[in-house]
């Protein structure tokens, strides 16, 4: 599926309640914290990460895109046993170049959606681990196959949880 | 300068941004290294924010489930009942056998003044969520500081060892787990009794590393707790080799599988209280090191009974009227080919590690007496046998020529 080329009056900004803004990002917090207890196979999910990709290129907005991503990252992390910010600052990459493509380009539709995902899972997992090795030298190994696996698995779980936050959007 | 700064304005914000949690980072990791480490708060409001919906939903899961199998599905309880009752007899009858087994390594640990690590005081504690990531493979309990818990404490389930408390708030703890990356063990291979850490690795495995490579581990061998990380007592079940390879460095790559499982907690046990102490044994005032090495020494036949004289069987008897555990040595024609006889103050006599065999002329036979209201039961290979106590020794002129 092509990502469709749009210039920036065709492209539509959404916002979302208050709700909406607070609850799906603390849902998606919940459950990737707590499903992996009855299936173990969820921890290779990354929900708070779909959610940061989904605000950021539904609210176009690059500014809100890093905080939305900065602050669920850091909320990430602090269920995590690894310093603060690991997760902060990967999310915070992501949130901004979600919002900034989705200023140049329209991802509404679900092949475009899919690469934007594995994309930005890549990204996210580059940053997070150059930040954990470089500037916290803790002993991280990248797995190629590991990576590619939980990346596809993601871009295929975005796909379906975007067309149900998009009940969410409302226009501006 | 700020028609630079208003064109740029995104780019400048996500640089602030990231610099301000670089530099949040950098003063974690400083904290970090030092003894005290505090809490942040950020995690303070996520866990209090989290735990309450994790703990309602547990909650509200065991209900459903405690009403279900207590009330309504109870199809084959009985048939269960009888298999468990038949499983308790059959479990009392090793637990004598392995009691008596303690009883005996307890009074040889006191003798060599070992300190041992009792489990003195568990709580029991539900899972009520994870980190959610592969990247940090941490479980976070229902029981907190308000249940004495305390960081660094050992969890473990009556499988195995499964982590330890990392992080303590007042009614919850979040604890890593083995196969965390960052997490490691001491522990000790059951058989060669080779020492290594237990190390998680990125896909979630667990491995023993520092083990050199011209080391012979076979997989299937059972792995335990050494004991060495001051966090887990000597002894605990950690899991089974399952496959060995080649590491890096001159090491081997010991692929382990977890004895607990690791990806379906449900309860665990914190170890919040463990004694160090000396082994001691309630007889030891009456047993000796050399009794219990006695003991454990092979045993020698005595001479065949053709040879036995009446004189050393009567010297036999009598020794065996003489207070209990008394053995002694006889020496068959040239005494100076007898080994060196050491007698106690308590009336027993020790040899060193015999090496003759009975009834040759010229060698020794140590001859073990018993008390002679004891019944004869001379074993069917005695040589194999190890040697018996001293008050439960045969005669020597009733042990089976060689």
């Amino acid at each position: 599926m092509p990502i469709t080329y749009t210039s920036g009056e065709q492209v539509e900004v959404y916002r979302f309640s208050l709700p909406a803004t607070v609850g799906i990002p603390l849902l998606a917090l919940f459950l990737q914290a707590f499903l992996p207890r009855r299936f173990p196979w969820v921890s290779y999910l990354d929900l708070p990460l779909l959610v940061t990709i989904f605000f950021g290129i539904s609210r176009r907005n690059p500014i809100s895109g890093l905080l939305t991503g900065a602050v669920i990252g850091l909320l990430q992390d602090s269920l995590g046993g690894l310093p603060l910010g690991l997760y902060g600052i990967a999310k915070t990459v992501v949130g901004y170049g979600a919002s900034s493509l989705g200023v140049k380009l329209d991802v509404e539709n679900a092949g475009a959606r899919l690469l934007v995902i594995l994309g930005f899972y890549l990204v996210h997992s580059a940053v997070y681990f150059t930040v954990a090795r470089v500037l916290l030298s803790l002993s991280r190994n990248w797995s190629w196959s590991h990576g590619f696996v939980a990346a596809l698995a993601n871009a295929f779980l975005g796909v379906v949880l975007f067309f149900l936050l998009d009940k969410f959007k409302q226009r501006t | 300068m700020e028609s630079v700064l208003g064109r740029y304005r995104n780019l400048v914000i996500l640089v602030g941004v990231l610099f301000l949690q670089v530099l949040g980072l950098a003063v974690q990791v400083k904290r970090g290294s030092s003894d005290t480490q505090d809490t942040r708060l950020i995690r303070i409001w996520a866990v209090s924010a989290l735990t309450p919906f994790e703990r309602a939903v547990v909650w509200i899961e065991n209900g459903t489930s405690n009403i279900w199998h207590n009330y309504f599905y109870l199809r084959g309880v009985r048939n269960e009942n009888r298999a468990l009752k038949e499983q308790i007899e059959q479990m009392r009858l090793e637990q004598v056998r392995l009691t008596e087994d303690a009883t005996q390594a307890h009074r040889l640990q006191a003798l060599l003044a070992f300190k041992e690590q009792y489990v003195a005081k568990t709580v029991a504690a539900q899972v009520i969520g994870s980190s959610g990531s592969d990247q940090s493979r941490t479980v976070y309990i229902d029981k907190g500081e308000n249940e004495g818990l305390k960081r660094d404490m050992a969890v473990i389930t009556a499988d195995g060892i499964v982590g330890k408390v990392l992080t303590v708030y007042p009614s919850v703890a979040q604890v890593l787990l083995v196969n965390d990356q960052s997490s490691g063990v001491g522990v000790i291979l059951e058989k060669s009794r080779l020492q290594g850490v237990l190390r998680g690795t990125p896909t979630g495995e667990v491995t023993v590393e520092k083990v050199m490579s011209d080391e012979q581990v076979a997989p299937g061998e059972n792995v335990l707790t050494s004991g060495g990380d001051q966090i887990f007592p000597k002894g605990l079940p950690v899991g089974t080799v399952a496959k060995v390879g080649t590491g890096k460095d001159l090491f081997l790559s010991i692929k382990v599988r977890p004895a607990a499982n690791l990806s379906k907690l449900e309860e665990v046990l914190v170890l919040v209280e463990k004694q160090q102490r000396e082994a001691t044994a309630e007889d030891l005032s009456h047993t000796r090191a050399a009794d219990i090495l006695a003991q454990r020494l092979p045993s020698v036949p005595a001479k065949p009974p053709a040879e036995a004289s009446p004189a050393a069987a009567g010297a036999s008897a009598a020794a065996g009227a003489s207070p209990a555990g008394n053995s002694t040595t006889t020496a068959h024609k040239p005494l100076a080919a007898a080994p060196k006889v050491t007698t106690g103050t308590g009336g027993t006599a020790i040899t060193p590690k015999p090496q003759v065999q009975s009834g040759k002329p010229g060698e020794a036979v140590p001859v073990q007496s018993k008390p002679a209201a004891e019944p004869a039961n001379p074993p069917a290979n005695p040589v194999a046998q190890p040697a018996t106590p001293p008050d439960q020794a045969q005669p020597a002129d009733q042990n089976s020529p060689n």
